[in-house]
């Protein structure tokens, strides 16, 4: 990854909520953990050292449990929170540093948002919500109106324009969330647990409306969510935060190959590994061609499983996406891929 | 003044004039018909027992009060409801409007300004206008704190947030704060007679003064369909201005 690659920076970013927090600074900086915190100076611990590079036209998601301050890092970005300490920047531009008049101009230009309750505005109609962002900004009505129509269709959303947000369902009202968020065309979408109030199929659609929407648009999006195969699912890139701190931050696959610590390793016990992890993370690398099928580098176990259970003995060739030969699986590499990492310990007794 | 010219106006107006007026303005507020029909039959009464002029200066001072109390009530209220600050200084003085006998401060207004339209103005004000500050400011606070979030994560600044997004959904809260206020100022009226304003309220307090039952009841029972009339007329177009809520399921 280049350097120029990284659109926006994060850098020792602390976050106490409470009074004194210029005090209790000092304490986190010195090694104070939260509940010491807590009792100490009665103050809350939301940040603690976050360092975060985010890539362009990726999608970076930030992963944690209630609590953990995975919202909170997403409310510094756009400044909805300000920072105790610590520096932003996005295209090289310190964040921190806007006036309010450019930081609503930052707002309206750059990043948008998509909440996890929805926050429509209950009064206006769905292109009138659509359309929101682009209204404020002083663009002429028949702008806006033919722009968000656009977006509306996109989400598929047609013929529900003069409709207000209490009639539609749950998860038609956060299509309207992500329309809304899109029309304003700005190049980061800040998705705070955007799809965790929806029922599991319609969360899987948003998913898959959110991918399809994602290669053709190529925005940079920070995903906030608590649910690992989500995570899993659209991550390019997924941080895992506990108490505040940044616990891991790496690719998807090598979070489940080789969690940081007991905590991610818990996170990532329960999920169907066969399914997740791709066949360039268990492969052994090698030039020449194998004897059994060929597969591409990314395909998951569990269809590689289908394909040798044909011809056990026969070690499948892997493929880069151009075609060139990068490796080779045998069977015993798909049992060891499937196992459990050594840290999290087996049942096994006698 | 605009007092004096209003009630001019209400009582030089022929009456089936003003009450088409009347019945124009409240199918446009309430758009039901027994409404409709109900304030055409009380006019009707009213005038044959020979009140009409009295009940136009009532219905001029009520319209000119709450006028007056909507114009600063309401800024008071979005300030209240910006600065916790203004908020701890203005509710205490709310409370004492509400809380202090009428009588006591229409002494210090008569001595100041004397008998007549505008100390009686005064008066009502006074008295109606903390409903419309205290439901504008918690109208204000109430809207939900996501969809301000919102509001600010798109870039909006604090005038497009109050105009655009603040007072449309707290508009069922300012309005039944516009209808408190309506309804304490017509309780107002009798008291406001005493120093010098005309209308309903002066007969009543003759009737009290010589014990003329049937005056007092008359007119008394005038100022209560003034009343309903204003009090369902308000509320239904109160709630056709949250139409956006009644299909849906919040």
């Amino acid at each position: 990854m280049s350097k120029n690659d990284i659109l926006i920076k994060v850098n020792q970013l602390y976050k106490i909520f409470g009074d004194n927090s210029n005090e209790a600074l000092d304490l986190v900086k010195d090694g104070m953990g939260k509940d010491e915190l807590l009792e100490k100076c009665n103050c809350v611990l939301g940040l603690n050292n976050i360092n975060l590079d985010i890539s362009k036209a990726k999608i970076q998601v930030v992963m944690g449990l209630s609590g953990s301050g995975k919202s909170t890092l997403i409310r510094h970005l756009n400044r909805l929170i300000e920072p105790t300490s610590g520096e932003i920047l996005v295209n090289e531009q310190d964040i921190l540093s806007l006036s309010q008049k450019e930081l609503v101009q930052f707002r309206q230009n750059n990043m948008s948002m998509v909440f996890q309750k929805f926050a429509l505005f209950p009064h206006k109609t769905v292109l009138q919500n659509v359309g929101y962002g682009l209204a404020i900004q002083n663009i002429p009505v028949d702008e806006w109106d033919t722009r968000a129509k656009k977006w509306i269709s996109r989400v598929g959303l047609d013929g529900y324009e003069t409709y207000y947000p209490g009639q539609l369902s749950g998860g038609m009202q956060q299509r309207v969330g992500l329309a809304r968020a899109l029309a304003t065309d700005a190049e980061i979408l800040l998705m705070d647990e955007a799809f965790s109030a929806l029922d599991p199929l319609i969360r899987s659609e948003m998913q898959n409306i959110l991918l399809d929407l994602q290669s053709e648009l190529h925005k940079t999006i920070i995903f906030i969510t608590h649910d690992l195969d989500e995570a899993l699912k659209i991550g390019d890139r997924i941080a895992i935060l506990r108490d505040g701190s940044m616990v891991q931050d790496s690719d998807p696959q090598k979070i489940i190959m080789k969690p940081a610590d007991d905590y991610v390793s818990d996170f990532i016990k329960d999920i169907n590994r066969a399914r997740v992890i791709q066949a360039k993370s268990i492969m052994t690398p090698s030039k020449s061609k194998s004897s059994g099928a060929t597969v591409k580098e990314d395909m998951v176990l569990e269809d590689i499983l289908q394909i040798m259970s044909d011809a056990p003995s026969k070690p499948v060739t892997i493929e880069d996406t151009k075609g060139n030969i990068t490796g080779k699986i045998e069977m015993v590499n798909l049992i060891e891929g499937m196992k459990r990492p050594e840290s999290q310990g087996t049942n096994i007794t006698g | 003044m605009f007092l004096v010219w209003f009630e001019k106006f209400f009582i030089n107006t022929p009456w089936p004039l003003i009450v088409l007026g009347i019945l124009i303005l409240a199918w446009i507020g309430s758009r039901s018909i027994p409404v409709v029909i109900g304030t055409f039959l009380s006019f009707m009464l009213i005038g044959y027992f020979g009140m009409w002029e009295d009940t136009m200066s009532t219905l001029a001072i009520i319209l000119v009060a709450t006028f007056l109390c909507i114009s600063i009530g309401i800024p008071m209220g979005i300030a209240m409801a910006r600065s916790n600050k203004i908020q701890a200084l203005i509710v205490p003085i709310l409370d004492v409007m509400q809380t202090i006998p009428s009588f006591v401060y229409l002494i210090p207004v008569v001595m100041l300004l004397g008998i007549g339209k505008v100390p009686g103005l005064i008066a009502v004000c006074i008295y109606a206008i903390p409903p419309i500050v205290r439901l504008t400011n918690l109208g204000i606070r109430l809207v939900d704190k996501d969809v301000l979030e919102a509001a600010d994560s798109f870039g909006a600044n604090y005038w497009q947030k109050l105009f655009g997004v603040q007072m449309p959904l707290a508009l069922p809260t300012i309005f039944a704060g516009v209808n408190q206020t309506i309804m304490m100022a017509l309780a107002m009226v009798v008291i406001a007679s005493m120093i010098g304003v005309k209308g309903l309220g002066l007969p009543v307090l003759r009737a009290i003064s010589n014990q003329y039952l049937a005056l007092g009841l008359m007119n008394g029972l005038a100022i209560v369909v003034l009343a309903i009339i204003f009090d369902r007329v308000t509320q239904k177009f109160g709630l056709r201005m949250q139409k956006y809520r009644n299909d849906g399921k919040d």
